[in-house]
């Protein structure tokens, strides 16, 4: 009797918040003139992303899947149509379940033909200024009055700050052996014959994201070209490779992933299929390779960024909740 | 060998982890944004009782723990070994000292105990949350102190030591919480 499961996780106060979230960004949006789009959740494809795995589900005789993000379908509409758009929806992913993760959340992506990376940057700013000054609560304490503070740094600067590295010229080895210095714990199952990547993720999550400083907002930019992605690649002022792509982050919890777009068909068909040969590698299924993407990019898709947005985790730090369940109406334990 | 991938880890999953059988009791998914993910495992060492933390790569596999947990009652004791018995079955075990730990202090026969088997041995013995047992050996109370919450050491009839108030006396029956070690009334 005195179950009282059935009910909602968050207050009814969060739930009013949300929908002002919501609000505000289509307020936002329309304002500048960027269209709301929808694109299918359920998809021939899964993804290809080696760290991702998508839920299956079933549609006569054929295994289908739930989408990972938007980004393909977006790509597509903005081949044939070169105008910016936005969209919420929902985003799945399987095995992604904890105090920041929820396996079904709440995504906005938005693509704008023209703009550099630093320029999608500056408009994510302005999208989180306006969403907190709307906010009828007002819990960011940062927003009383006060600007709201965004640190910038590309990823070579946060590892030289707080892991006292350049990760563009690390190895693995060289990582294990900062991690044992530096008193990190090493992951069982990570060992010096894993990629650098790998070592680098965890030292990122160890060393890097635990020194930004809480309640501010952080990019890291510039991503190691193994990272790219589905990003363009090109030389920094010291001739390195890096990838044009960039995360912001609330403390050390990650927001928003965005890219200046890789637009190059072969490229990306390259990416596709070496993601497969990661999936393969570390024991996953292969994911078919989404053709209309690359014939879409075939068709020419213009030179644009894109950003994706955690919606669920930005209410969260926004309302400075610890949980992602005390954003959610009816979190997985309870959908 | 059985094994497990990191993405069938979730709460009450045996597994072995440093040669000990443990039982996850928290999974947590840790990842920098894209890229790798790991995962923030709780467990409770079966064993030991201890708590202990681990983080894995995900998609890392991990040995399986053959762990079955059932009720006992318990027999008696021959020196080195406790003896249960599976009330259902009547199949007897025999736990050694480690495996009985503390539990020892508080068993006399017949309560129904927590046993947990790995492999088909036993390695730990829970006892009952309240158990009863006499007080074999205390002062008498001093005449006239009723000073609120004054205690005084007694020995039970299984060798333990517990704090009482003054008014108790040898032979009355003491409930005991076998958590915390306290007394909590006469029975």
């Amino acid at each position: 009797m005195n179950d009282i499961r059935w009910r909602s996780s968050a207050s009814n106060e969060m739930l009013l918040e949300r929908a002002l979230l919501l609000k505000n960004i289509r307020a936002f949006f329309d304002a500048r003139g960027v269209i709301e789009v929808e694109t299918p959740v359920l998809s021939h494809h899964a993804t290809t992303d080696p760290h991702l795995d998508s839920l299956s589900s079933r549609f006569r005789d054929e295994t289908c899947y739930l989408n990972t993000s938007p980004e393909y379908a977006m790509k597509r509409l903005l081949a044939g149509w070169q105008q910016a758009i936005y969209q919420i929806c929902k985003a799945f992913r399987d095995d992604e379940l904890g105090p920041n993760h929820n396996p079904e959340f709440s995504m906005l992506e938005w693509y704008r033909p023209g703009y550099s990376m630093e320029q999608l940057m500056v408009e994510l700013v302005e999208l989180v200024e306006a969403i907190c000054q709307g906010s009828k609560f007002a819990l960011l304490k940062f927003s009383a009055g006060k600007k709201t503070v965004f640190e910038r740094l590309s990823y070579q600067q946060a590892f030289e700050k707080f892991a006292g590295f350049n990760p563009h010229q690390a190895s693995s080895a060289q990582c294990h052996q900062i991690a044992i210095a530096k008193n990190v714990e090493i992951p069982q199952g990570l060992s010096v014959d894993d990629v650098l990547d790998d070592w680098l993720d965890w030292l990122l999550t160890q060393l890097v994201l635990p020194s930004f400083e809480k309640d501010r907002f952080t990019f890291l930019y510039d991503y190691p070209a193994s990272q790219c992605a589905l990003a363009k690649v090109s030389e920094n002022k010291q001739q390195v490779l890096v990838a044009k792509r960039f995360e912001l982050f609330f403390g050390d919890i990650e927001l928003a992933n965005g890219f200046h777009e890789l637009t190059d068909a072969d490229e990306q068909l390259q990416r596709f299929q070496l993601e497969n040969k990661m999936r393969k590698q570390a024991g996953k299924k292969n994911s078919a390779i989404d053709e209309h993407l690359i014939a879409a990019l075939n068709s020419g898709l213009p030179d644009c960024s894109g950003v994706a947005v955690g919606l669920d985790r930005l209410l969260m730090v926004l309302t400075a909740n610890t949980c992602i369940d005390r954003v959610l109406s009816f979190p997985w334990n309870k959908a | 060998m059985a094994t497990y991938s990191t993405n069938q880890f979730k709460n009450g999953l045996k597994i072995i982890l440093d040669n000990d059988p443990c039982s996850i009791t928290e999974n947590i998914v840790v990842k920098p944004g894209k890229g790798q993910a790991f995962n923030r495992v709780k467990m409770k060492n079966l064993k030991t009782g201890r708590v202990l933390e681990r983080t894995f790569k995900s998609t890392e596999s991990v040995e399986a723990a053959d762990v079955d947990e059932m009720n006992v009652e318990y027999l008696y004791a021959d020196g080195e070994y406790w003896h249960f018995m599976d009330p259902t079955s009547f199949e007897q075990y025999a736990a050694d000292e480690i495996a009985v730990g503390d539990t020892a202090k508080w068993i006399k026969g017949q309560e129904v105990c927590v046993m947990v088997l790995w492999n088909g041995a036993p390695i730990s013995i829970t006892p009952p949350n309240f158990v009863e047992l006499a007080v074999a050996q205390t002062d008498p109370g001093l005449k006239g102190d009723t000073a609120q919450g004054a205690t005084k050491p007694a020995t039970l009839e299984t060798g333990s030591e517990v704090k009482v108030p003054l008014f108790v006396d040898e032979g009355d029956i003491l409930k005991i919480d076998t958590r915390t070690g306290e007394y909590v009334s006469r029975a």
